[in-house]
């Protein structure tokens, strides 16, 4: 047993030596949440290594000790209960996990990412009067769209920040379910089509960091990362009027060209958008023509349309809108970069595309759905007047 | 191709010449090797007249022994597959730096880790399991066989469908690209309009009849057709912790089922369960599917630590400490596991209380979990532990499934998972439990148990290469993760930016590499067994001093297991028969009766393997066609009444002659 261990001692070596060399960004974060959540892992850890080195430590001890070889120790073939013993057993773990689970609970409310923060970090609270950065954040097939409401910019996989300011995100996401994760900043958390999750936090160190999608949503995905700048309030104050200066304007009808899949997007900065775009975006009514998420819910919190909301059916429609416009690559899953899916020629009943299938076809595969071809653009504006009243 | 694409798509469905992946030289590679394979292996068959004897003896057997070592060898093809997908993803990510995009293409890589996922949890772990609970729980309770025997036969052939119907994606199509649980909208039909999806969804389905079949099976055999004496708190720990796996699976399984039914209407027939639109609501998936993902934690690991149990107090010669603490820490185990699945998408949003309480009670399955690791030890506490393979891979397991639990309960803590979730902290954890846990207990398992079911022993030098090399391979594989993960790199990436993480990837492909030599040392290990297996021979049927009534048979067992059904006193059955001074019954043999062995089973998984694709290729008549034959295959077996045998007492007679004349040439 002697060999397992110093085994054991030799694999890590080397590996002691690289950790000084490495930067473990969980370990050494730049805002403080991440840096309350680092102390949390640090502590739980900490506390779990009381029981778990003893228990590595006597497993290769008593096997050592009570090797057949060895006569000298003593051997109880029938030994097999002590009242004590299994006390001792079966309290020690619980004591960890009372003493865990108490520091669970209080960290768990208090670093809810839900609930704005309290303080810019461990020393300093936040001053009286300051004003929260906005950012409402989209995740898209394979790259991030934030918008900053207050400043009237937009950005694409470029996210900035002023450092020692309590930032406020609104989450969503157009298509797939994706992580909106900053391991330097802060915990991470989906990314959802028709909902919105929310984030709070603050970087208090000056610098360029990096943010990606941590859930995998499709092929684009490994290339879903974009840079996040923490500056002074100056350089933010630039970083912001340079958007203004340059960009263009992200129109509705430059988004829902945004939204179609792509990867390795270069960070783009708008100078403004249409107002409400994020609003739409997490009800999924971008597209003209469709209902809003809000509406139907406000309808339905009336008791529902009845036979009337059938009309409105084609309206909700959101998840086949690439097919309908006949833009997309055979899959979803198949990035537009031309590396074709080698089962995408045909699509399941459910999902044919529309515009191509004439007339009014009710065929049984359709799934019961109305194949009225694409509705056309600009037909915008609320459910049908009956239905809003 | 036809100048009629109607008829066509009447006939083929969307399967179509493109569907052949002839253009991908890795994928022709590997057809062209297995179908070598495979010819060498047929040809083998007929060179040497057996298929005769694999048709009557082994395919339509309904022997539990048979089944379960069956299930076993589906459990090793299928590891190769799964493990093949490790290493191939263990070298993209080694060399995919800088500007290099290494030489998988995403929509490849993407298939890779589902079918990764996919194959090691439903078609190694799972049959890897199955098969030893099959094998071992009759002759451990003093059993004939299982309380169904055909329904164990027919389950086992539900689970090869299953298989084949995943290598099937392998030569024609593709697999999922969507991460080994499917997560919709992208497994949606706007996801994935593809057919790997659907591969996934009928590969599963099918095969998770099986598993809950087996599941019911076994339960009814646990609890109905214990030997007389042996009460529930005298059931040697690994039969408890079969049955609890069982009820496990029992009430998971169906959440599956549904779950899946429920994705393939919305891909077949345009529902909405859990699309984004209309209504639909795609983490009500993610819930369902964890509902029943987090016990499959479970289900793998009990039998595990059941094996652990066996072959702790087998080899330290001492009876189990703390029996009854065992097996209530394994029922505790059994009702948390349905508690905690929220454990794995804290980052949904959900609030901090709902957060807290499942990070709390899985925190809570660590007590239970600590109380067993403290029984092994007090076990091995004033032993005499002797150090074969199987105890080897327990001290291995000990040492290693410890950091494995730590990093659950790290995990399980809501704040820390924020940070950690998706990440390859995550990934080094669950391969920590599952190569720590289940793989090292399923090879001291099948280490322990093989001379049993061979009579004879294997080979230990290749063995300890096998256990060594699997051990430093994991630490070397996944500390490299654990250190990637706290440097917030997430899973299921395909290229990397930062050269900075390359040698981490290296080291993990090293660990990789070494525990291929851990798989290939184990091929060795039982060719050289085979081959030595005169020298290796037990003739007592009792090589390891064991304790529990399998080892009071002969090994192998004759096919009734025992000709009479012994008497329990003691949960370590045969040591207490041993230590009384048993003598074995020489006379007054009677004749036994025992199930007939019958083709259905066979027959009704390959129609389901056809029915399968004729629903993936949308070639309906095919799949109507099949169903229909299953439906008449099933009627027909009901009308079978060849169902059963009676041994004649002379057969039983010169087997137990036999026996004895073994018995007594050793002594």
């Amino acid at each position: 047993m002697m060999s397992l261990k110093s085994l054991r001692l030799l694999a890590l070596l080397p590996l002691l030596g690289l950790l000084g060399g490495c930067n473990m960004v969980l370990l050494q974060p730049s805002g403080d949440v991440a840096l309350q959540q680092r102390n949390l892992i640090i502590a739980s850890t900490g506390l779990m290594l009381l029981i778990i080195v003893p228990v590595i430590a006597l497993t290769l001890f008593f096997a050592w000790r009570y090797r057949r070889s060895n006569e000298s120790a003593v051997y109880d073939p029938d030994w097999h209960h002590s009242t004590q013993l299994e006390v001792v057993i079966w309290a020690a773990p619980l004591v960890i996990i009372i003493a865990l689970g108490a520091l669970t609970w209080i960290s768990t409310h208090t670093l809810d990412p839900y609930r704005p923060i309290a303080r810019l970090d461990a020393s300093r609270p936040i001053p009286a009067g300051t004003k929260r950065l906005q950012v409402e954040v989209v995740a898209l097939d394979w790259k991030w769209l934030f918008f900053y409401p207050e400043q009237g910019i937009a950005t694409v996989n470029e996210l900035a920040a002023p450092v020692d300011v309590p930032i406020d995100f609104k989450i969503t996401s157009a298509t797939m379910m994706n992580s909106f994760f900053i391991p330097a900043l802060a915990g991470q958390v989906y990314a959802m089509a028709g909902m919105q999750t929310r984030l709070h936090a603050v970087i208090n160190k000056p610098g360029t960091y990096e943010g990606f999608s941590a859930n995998y949503s499709g092929s684009g995905f490994a290339r879903m990362n974009f840079k996040f700048l923490g500056l002074s309030p100056d350089e933010f104050g630039k970083w912001v009027a340079d958007a203004k200066a340059k960009g263009s304007t992200l129109s509705r009808e430059e988004y829902l060209k945004l939204e179609r899949p792509s990867e390795a997007e270069p960070a783009r900065l708008y100078a403004g958008y249409e107002p409400g775009l994020f609003q739409a975006i997490l009800n999924m009514c971008a597209i003209p023509g469709k209902m809003c998420m809000n509406e139907m819910m406000a309808i339905d919190a009336k008791g529902g349309a009845g036979k009337e909301s059938h009309a409105n059916r084609e309206r909700l429609e959101y998840d086949n809108r690439h097919e309908l416009q006949g833009s997309e690559a055979p899959s979803a899953t198949t990035p537009a970069s031309g590396r074709p899916a080698r089962s995408g020629e045909e699509r399941p009943e459910g999902s044919s595309p529309k515009g191509s299938s004439g007339g009014h076809d009710h065929g049984p595969a359709a799934g019961g759905r109305e194949n009225e071809g694409a509705p056309p653009a600009g037909q915008g504006g609320p459910a049908p007047t009956q239905l809003n009243q | 191709m036809f100048a009629d694409t109607d008829l066509q798509k009447l006939i083929f469905g969307r399967l179509t010449l493109e569907a052949i992946p002839y253009h991908e030289p890795i994928l022709l590679v590997t057809f062209a090797a297995v179908a070598l394979g495979g010819i060498a292996v047929l040809g083998a068959i007929t060179y040497f007249r057996f298929w005769g004897p694999l048709w009557r003896d082994w395919l339509t057997s309904v022997d539990h022994k048979k089944i379960g070592i069956m299930y076993v060898i589906l459990a090793l093809v299928m590891l190769l597959r799964g493990f093949a997908d490790a290493i191939m993803m263990r070298a993209q990510q080694a060399i995919a730096f800088g500007g290099s995009e290494g030489y998988l293409p995403s929509h490849h890589y993407d298939q890779i880790f589902t079918a990764h996922g996919v194959i090691m949890i439903f078609f190694m772990a799972m049959p890897f399991v199955t098969g030893l609970m099959n094998y071992v729980v009759p002759l451990q309770i003093g059993a004939r066989d299982v309380a169904f025997p055909f329904l164990n036969n027919f389950s086992f052939w539900m689970t090869v469908s299953g298989a084949v119907t995943v290598m099937l994606s392998l030569f024609v199509g593709e697999f999922a690209r969507t991460g080994w649980l499917a997560y919709p909208p992208l497994s949606g039909p706007a996801g994935s309009p593809g057919v790997g999806v659907d591969y996934y969804i009928w590969a599963l389905q099918i095969a998770g009849i099986g598993t809950l079949l087996s599941g019911i099976n076994l339960i009814a055999t646990i609890v109905k057709m214990r030997a007389p004496g042996m009460t529930m708190m005298k059931m040697p720990v690994f039969t408890w912790t079969a049955l609890c796996t069982n009820i496990l699976i029992v009430a998971a399984f169906p959440v599956l089922t549904a779950v899946l039914a429920l994705l393939s209407l919305d891909r077949y027939v345009g529902t909405h369960f859990f699309s984004n639109d209309l209504g639909g609501n795609p983490m009500m998936y993610v819930n369902l599917i964890w509902i029943w993902g987090h016990p499959e934690v479970y289900i793998l690991i009990l039998p595990a630590f059941g094996i652990f149990s066996e072959v702790v107090s087998t080899y330290s010669g001492k009876r189990l400490f703390g029996y009854a603490s065992m097996v209530y820490a394994t029922v505790v185990i059994t009702i948390l596991s349905y508690l905690v699945w929220l454990h794995h998408f804290f980052t949904m949003g959900s609030g901090a209380s709902v957060n807290s309480f499942f990070g709390i009670t899985t925190m809570i399955i660590s007590i239970p979990t600590g109380a067993k690791i403290f029984n092994w030890l007090f076990t091995m506490f004033r032993g005499r532990i002797t150090f074969e393979v199987p105890m080897l891979w327990t001290i291995g397991f000990m040492v290693t499934f410890v950091v494995g639990g730590m990093t659950g309960v790290l995990l399980a803590v809501p704040p820390a998972d924020f940070v950690l979730h998706n990440s390859l902290f995550l990934i080094a954890h669950f391969h920590n439990v599952i190569i720590g846990g289940v793989v090292f207990g399923l090879m001291a398992g099948v280490t322990y148990w093989f001379p049993k079911a061979f009579g004879f022993r294997l080979d230990p030098f290749w063995g300890k290469m096998s256990f060594w090399f699997w051990l430093t391979g994991y630490w070397f594989a996944f500390t490299p993760l654990y250190v990637l993960g706290l440097m917030g790199v997430t899973r299921r990436l395909n290229r990397f930016d930062d050269p900075s993480l390359q040698i981490w990837f290296v080291i993990a492909a090293f660990g990789a590499f070494l525990i291929l030599l851990g798989i290939l040392s184990f091929i060795v290990q039982l060719a050289v067994s085979i081959r030595r297996r005169e020298e290796l021979r037990d003739t007592t049927g009792d090589p390891w001093n064991g304790r529990t009534l399998e080892w009071s048979t002969s090994s192998p067992p004759a096919e009734y297991n025992f000709a009479f059904t012994p008497l329990v006193r003691d949960h370590d059955a045969w040591s207490d028969m041993k230590k009384r001074g048993y003598s074995r019954p020489l006379t007054g043999f009677r004749p036994i009766h025992m199930p007939s062995n019958t083709g259905t089973g066979v027959i009704l998984g390959a129609l389901s393997v056809v029915f399968s694709f004729g629903m993936i290729w949308y070639i309906w008549w095919l799949a109507g066609l099949s169903f229909l034959a299953m439906l008449v295959v099933t009627i027909a077996h009901t009308f079978n009444y060849h169902r059963d045998f009676t041994i004649p007492a002379e057969t039983v007679v010169r087997a137990e002659d036999e026996r004895t004349a073994l018995l007594a040439g050793r002594v």
